[in-house]
């Protein structure tokens, strides 16, 4: 946290001298999509397509653009870290294309293991501000689990917290780690959470917090929130104990969907993994970061090594999180369109990939896809 | 080592097996010291019960208890958190407690406002240091859930972690929330957990963690973990470790593949509460919080449950179960034996129904139906 101060701030000034048009004041919705067509009448879209069995499900999002005709160009770089001034960091180009594009799709990295190494994915929300992830969890047809009645949206804030990353031993075997919060983090994820709920007619917010036992710092997240319920008066808004909520998720999902919840980090980081344990797993989940500079979409699944370049991957999860970019970029026609072909492919259930339990690959998966979008 | 001795004397040869769903006789690692105040052949126990539906649950035990006839003295203490008032009534509580040893209690309510008094539950458990926190999450015959076949207790640390209650705002709108960790008390929740294992013919531990992100905090606790882990192998105990966002992915999905599973604070009252849900909810989930000196049986998933206090509807099983845990604990193991008989098999009839479990009983009318199932 403390070595990405300097950066954030430089981040703050940079766009608002490039975009004298983007608003910044409080009242604004922040992170709106504000990129503009090129000359061939596409938008250009950095495209990362990670590690393992990235590249596949990267081509198979591909393809499926191409036959529905998505306005989007991809810029495709690739983040594998380079060494720079005896550090690893991710390397210039792929900074920029991001900077530039302020939106981009990304599959999953392997974490080198090893000391030293920071995670690329934190690096990633560091250099771009990305300080909330949106994760949405809704039941698949055609792939049963004990829940099928899950809709739920949960906005996670991703910059602090648990995850401050300040530690420290105070004697042997005493170790302090410290649990961050501030005013701006929290009002910035609650004012996204407010424009997502206002946008995507979820008219309810439910802040989740612990604020019983840590008074101080989830109380002023909950205070955030509710100053900046204020500025929302369609918008319902109320709280909620993280014990109860995790007791009523898994209890009984169904009334959930009428709300997105928005929360502190690591109470995040928890419950959107469990909302994707309802639905299956992470390889139906789709997940968004987004940030003052740019925003990220991505696959929260791990790389699959085992299975990388077999042509067995499942592109689903990658899919779907481009479906939230798209409707972030305002391109709903196109994702309406895509996504029904998904989910009808998966409904059917005659050509899935293993992990759903069926025997297609990759690459009949997705031409099924395109089937469907081409005839819609 | 003293206490390490003491630990090897009194593990005992491993049980035959499994009582219904609340543990065998002695079933807690004997750590407790000092004997229970026993005068004339009758136990003097403190009793709590708490704010919401506390007292009607509360009542429900008494009810029972003086049908089986069992030798227990209340010591009762009306404490309620939902005014900072109550403070000296709840210090002559924890007095009352420290007296008797052993204590059956409700949940005491917790404001979320800053000016609100801090919480009396976390209060108790650190003050009388009962860090293991024991809560039993299985399946009950004759109530279908979604999942089946869950099996698992929680072994939840109870006197540090998050619930440290250090807190500071270093900077307006900037909070630091200390999470404090330490390798001693990280060392007995782990052997608790091993003990508690071998007594209940357990298979495996799991240790829950985010260690790949709190490195030095949970990573000493982890660490600690897999050192204690080792002792224990020649006992035929497996153990592994699992990220807490992942357990609670796997806990919604595959809930049967978890035995004993230990945790820092936090964690266990996300686990405990997708757990609950997992069997049927927080109206039958027993718990307990053990000390070296003292037993504080409470129901395991702490809810308050103001929305239904008062309208006789609260489901008591979860506090009459605790209750036989603490009749274990005393000694008076046919008693308890007799009273969760009762109370497992009017679940399984099915007759007599709270709301909570789809009925439309009262607490009253389901109080009254497991005396009657009692054998005299």
């Amino acid at each position: 946290m403390l070595t990405s101060r300097p950066l954030t701030i430089a981040c703050r000034h940079a766009p608002l001298l490039a975009q004298p048009l983007r608003r910044y004041a409080s009242a604004a919705p922040t992170a709106a999509f504000a990129g503009q067509k090129g000359s061939n009448g596409k938008y250009t879209v950095t495209l990362i397509p990670g590690d393992g069995i990235g590249p596949e499900i990267s081509e198979s999002v591909q393809n499926i653009y191409e036959a529905a005709k998505v306005p989007i160009q991809w810029e495709e770089v690739s983040v594998t870290p380079i060494l720079k001034g005896g550090k690893t960091v991710i390397p210039d180009s792929a900074i920029q294309s991001v900077r530039k594009n302020t939106v981009a799709l990304k599959g999953p990295l392997a974490t080198p293991i090893g000391k030293g190494h920071v995670s690329l994915n934190l690096t990633l929300r560091r250099t771009f501000n990305l300080f909330a992830n949106v994760r949405p969890c809704v039941s698949i047809k055609g792939f049963k689990t004990p829940y099928d009645d899950v809709n739920t949206v949960l906005i996670r804030e991703n910059t602090e917290g648990e995850y401050s990353g300040i530690e420290h031993e105070v004697v042997d075997g005493v170790v302090q780690s410290i649990k961050l919060i501030t005013w701006d983090a929290s009002e910035r994820v609650a004012r996204y959470a407010f424009h997502y709920a206002q946008s995507s007619g979820r008219k309810r917010v439910t802040a989740v917090h612990k604020a019983n036992i840590m008074k101080m710092s989830d109380g002023m997240f909950l205070s955030a929130c509710r100053e900046v319920s204020k500025s929302f008066p369609d918008v319902k808004y109320d709280e909620d104990l993280l014990d109860r909520v995790c007791l009523q998720i898994t209890q009984n999902p169904a009334p959930f969907s009428d709300r997105v919840m928005v929360m502190p980090n690591l109470y995040g980081d928890i419950l959107s993994d469990m909302c994707a344990g309802l639905i299956g797993g992470l390889g139906l989940t789709p997940s968004g970061n987004i940030g003052r500079d740019a925003s990220i979409f991505e696959a929260v699944h791990g790389s699959a090594p085992d299975i990388a370049g077999k042509g067995l991957a499942n592109p689903t999860a990658l899919l779907l999180s481009s479906m939230m970019m798209l409707r972030h970029m305002n391109l709903n026609e196109h994702a309406e369109k895509i996504e029904s072909a998904i989910l009808s492919t998966i409904a059917e259930g005659k050509t899935i990939t293993g992990d759903l339990g069926g025997k297609a690959s990759t690459k009949e998966y997705t031409t099924a896809i395109v089937d469907k979008v081409l005839k819609a | 080592m003293i206490r390490n001795a003491i630990f090897t004397a009194m593990r005992p040869a491993l049980t035959s097996s499994r009582a219904a769903s609340t543990i065998t006789e002695s079933a807690f690692p004997k750590i407790a010291e000092r004997l229970p105040t026993k005068y004339g052949g009758v136990y003097t126990v403190t009793l709590i019960p708490g704010d919401g539906i506390g007292a009607e649950i509360t009542d429900s035990v008494k009810e029972i208890f003086e049908a089986v006839n069992a030798p227990i003295e209340w010591e009762q203490y009306d404490v309620s958190g939902m005014s900072s008032s109550g403070e000296a009534l709840f210090k002559q509580a924890m007095e009352s407690l420290k007296r008797n040893k052993v204590g059956l209690k409700g949940i005491l309510f917790t404001p979320i406002s800053q000016s609100g008094h801090i919480s009396w539950n976390v209060a108790m458990r650190q003050q009388l240091d009962i860090y293991a926190s024991v809560v039993l999450c299985k399946s009950l015959p004759g109530f279908s859930t979604r999942h089946s076949n869950v099996d698992f207790a929680i072994i939840r640390e109870n006197t540090e972690g998050e619930y440290s209650g250090l807190e500071h705002q270093s900077y307006p709108g900037v909070v630091e929330s200390l999470k404090v960790s330490t390798r001693a008390k990280a060392e007995r929740i782990a052997r608790f957990a091993f003990d508690f294992a071998l007594k209940n013919n357990r298979k495996k531990v799991t240790c829950v963690h985010k260690a790949n992100i709190m490195k030095l905090g949970d990573g000493l606790f982890l660490n600690t973990f897999r050192r204690i882990a080792e002792e224990y192998k020649t006992y035929g105990i497996e153990s592994n470790d699992m990220i807490v966002d992942n357990t609670s992915m796997q806990l919604v999905a595959k809930p049967q593949q978890f035995d004993v599973m230990v945790m820092p604070n936090l964690y266990g009252a996300i686990v405990s509460n997708i757990g609950a849900a997992l069997v049927g909810g927080p109206g039958i989930v027993p718990g307990c919080n053990v000390g070296r000196d003292y037993a504080l049986f409470e129901p395991g998933c702490r809810h308050v449950a103001v929305d239904i206090m008062g309208k006789d509807r609260a489901n008591p099983a979860a506090m009459i179960l605790s209750a036989t845990m603490m009749l274990r604990h005393l000694g008076l193991g046919h008693m308890a034996n007799n009273i969760s008989k009762a109370t497992f098999d009017v679940i399984n009839a099915g007759k007599v129904r709270t709301p909570d479990m789809g009925g439309a009983d009262s607490t009253h009318a389901f109080t009254a139906e497991v005396i009657k199932n009692l054998q005299h």
